[in-house]
């Protein structure tokens, strides 16, 4: 089985974003930067295939910066066997220049699956699955929340309103994976360890401009302060009450 | 579920350490408040170890962490074994004893002090966790002073025959198996204290749980009672030699020790800050006063200083060249300047502060076991005092 994830650095969801000087883009100084957590997903369904398996290889591929080599690292100490960067300075913002070079790179290579999270949780664009897909002209299904795979078909099941739905694919195939798809591991110290070993291959490249453009970045409204509106079973009357009427929200 | 822990680092500390021991940290982090933090504060009330927990601990890698990969273990610096002791007392410091006793105490003086034979047979079973080991040194009324120890060993045409009691000895009621040390000789002879690797199902081994502890509550402490207990020859560290061998386990414990106290002072501090941003007297928040701005920066000032001891510690360990004198400081500094913080936190938590919910008690709590234990406070200070004058304050 040769299964190749995507993956990308985004702000650890823990961290306080500061919007830069110029308005459109993030302060980064001091930020904390780890593996986007759906692609944590993806990078474990690909293990446990590959251990199913028996064999075969889990590459990851990520777009960034420089700094993306430890994102990657994360991803090889978890247990992939080599990681691509595609270094870049500034990612693009428009999601189909991004797809563009990561389908250019999958482009060199035979794969039997192709994952990504769900979404990156610093964009929450979920578009550059789907277009890879596109751009190499496999099928996809996205927010994949369990997975069966048998020869060449596989069945995915996706969390919808209301129920789910049961999706049969053919291989190979472009996934994105979803919470509850799987519990990802955590990296043994002896992986953290061997992920320095494991090849890391750097490749520059340069992004096309695109047709996206942010005009400006701005915080949400501070949050209003709460009420206590009483204790106990007795409170739930008037707690319903401003609910409907003042908060508007049932 | 409460927030991450992020740490402080107020130096830019994390710039120093590597990107191998950055992960490190950040992944026992991450393991600690998913499976202890949601359950460490009804162990502690219930004052019981939470066990559920090893197999997770040893497949991470925890156990024994610093000894080679040949004996299943990480082969790790002692940096990243350094950033492993820190988090696991940011959790509680009974876990962290856990993991020092197991691999400081335990696969330590194995890994020192035993054969080849011994090492293959222990260390990869005690790094998977499949056998916990305890160290019986302290005795019910040799503490401080374990040269003047009772429990003997006699050599008889099969082997050793060993009698006597231990006292104070963490992980005693669960271990498989103990370290235990003994005089082979005259009963004043501290050149004769050899150690011996004993199982503890061994007939004459029994252990029984120290009760009545108001600190480590999530933390097994026993007493051992060995009468005529019979191991085979090869149960002696063949290596081992005279008071000078488990005062290296110690001083290796010593060393997980002082790292495990920043820890516990990072988590209270952490609480401490949250708590006075949020807390809201006299119409604004508590971090809004003098006085509590007063304690929250002397909490950073001494955390700070103490990483950038430990991290120097470590990195004169790597390169061999550490003293046990120098572990001495950092232990004696460090667990102080913890044990004022969570006692600082427990305050500023005001009548919170006496909770289980919040861990500030707690770890004051275990500070002052951890204070006591491992070579007390005063200990730490004659050691430094003989070191600084050549003048045995001692004997």
């Amino acid at each position: 089985m040769k299964i190749a994830v995507c993956i990308k650095r985004v702000p650890d969801s823990e961290t306080r974003v500061k919007i830069a000087a110029d308005g459109k883009s993030l302060d980064e100084a001091g930020i904390k930067f780890v593996l986007n957590p759906y692609d944590e997903f993806a990078v474990e369904e690909a293990l446990r295939r590959k251990e199913q398996a028996g064999a075969g290889e889990v590459a990851v591929i990520c777009l960034g910066p420089a700094a993306a080599q430890e994102t990657i690292r994360t991803a090889l100490a978890m247990g992939a066997d080599r990681g691509v960067l595609l270094q870049a300075d500034k990612i693009p913002i428009d999601p189909f220049e991004t797809a563009k070079l990561i389908a250019a790179e999958l482009k060199g290579a035979t794969w039997d699956l192709i994952l990504f999270g769900r979404m990156a949780i610093d964009d929450y664009n979920t578009q550059v699955g789907p277009l890879v897909a596109e751009l190499l002209g496999l099928p996809c299904v996205t927010a994949v929340s369990h997975l069966d795979i048998e020869g060449t078909k596989g069945v995915a099941e996706r969390e919808i309103e209301g129920g789910i739905e049961v999706v049969e694919f053919p291989l190979p195939a472009v996934l994105t994976a979803d919470k509850g798809l799987n519990e990802p591991r955590y990296p043994a110290l002896k992986g953290i360890m061997a992920a320095k070993k494991k090849s890391l291959e750097v490749k520059p490249v340069q992004a096309g401009a695109g047709t996206l453009e942010i005009v400006a970045l701005t915080p949400p409204p501070d949050r209003k302060e709460g009420k206590i509106v009483g204790e106990g079973a007795g409170a739930v009357g008037e707690l319903v009450r401003l609910l409907r009427e003042e908060a508007k929200v049932l | 579920m409460p927030p991450k822990f992020t740490g402080v680092d107020f130096y830019n500390i994390d710039g120093l350490l590597s990107e191998e021991e950055r992960a490190i940290r950040d992944t026992v982090r991450a393991w600690i408040d998913e499976n202890l933090m949601p359950v460490i504060g009804d162990a502690y009330v219930a004052g019981k170890f939470p066990k559920q927990l090893i197999p997770g601990m040893a497949e991470l890698g925890l156990f024994g962490a610093n000894l080679p990969e040949a004996y299943g273990c990480a082969g790790l610096n002692n940096v990243a074994y350094g950033l492993i002791m820190q988090e696991l007392e940011r959790g509680d410091s009974g876990v962290r004893s856990f993991a020092s006793v197991q691999g400081a105490l335990v696969m330590y003086p194995i890994y020192a002090f035993g054969s080849e034979e011994q090492k293959k047979q222990w260390l990869p079973q005690m790094a998977s966790g499949k056998v916990i080991g305890c160290f019986g040194l302290t005795e019910p009324d040799y503490g401080s002073n374990p040269a003047g120890m009772i429990t003997v060993a006699k050599e008889t045409k099969d082997g050793w025959v060993l009698n006597g009691a231990k006292m104070w000895i963490t992980n005693g009621s669960t271990a498989q198996a103990a370290i235990i040390w003994a005089k082979t000789g005259k009963i004043d002879d501290a050149d004769s204290i050899r150690g011996f690797i004993v199982p503890t199902g061994t007939k004459g081994f029994s252990a029984k749980d120290q009760k009545g502890k108001l600190s480590l509550r999530a933390s097994d402490t026993s007493e051992l009672v060995l009468q005529d207990v019979q191991v085979p020859k090869d149960a002696i560290l063949p290596k081992s030699g005279g008071l000078k061998s488990p005062l290296m386990c110690l001083t290796a414990a010593r060393y997980g020790i002082a790292w495990g106290a920043v820890g516990a002072a990072m988590a209270c501090y952490d609480e401490a800050v949250s708590y006075a941003k949020q807390r809201v007297m006299f119409g604004k928040p508590l971090g809004g006063f003098q006085l509590q701005q007063a304690r929250l920066a002397d909490m950073l000032t001494e955390i700070t200083k103490a990483q950038l001891l430990c991290l120097q510690l470590g990195r004169l360990k790597d390169d061999g060249k550490s003293t046990p004198q120098q572990v001495s400081l950092a232990k004696r500094n460090n667990v102080n300047m913890a044990t004022d913080i969570a006692r600082e936190t427990r305050r500023l938590l005001g009548a919170n502060g006496i909770l289980a919910e919040y861990q500030a008690m707690r770890h004051l709590a275990n500070l002052e076991s951890v204070y006591t234990y491992e070579g007390t406070h005063d200990i730490h200070t004659l050691i430094l005092g003989q070191e600084i004058t050549g003048l045995s304050a001692f004997n």
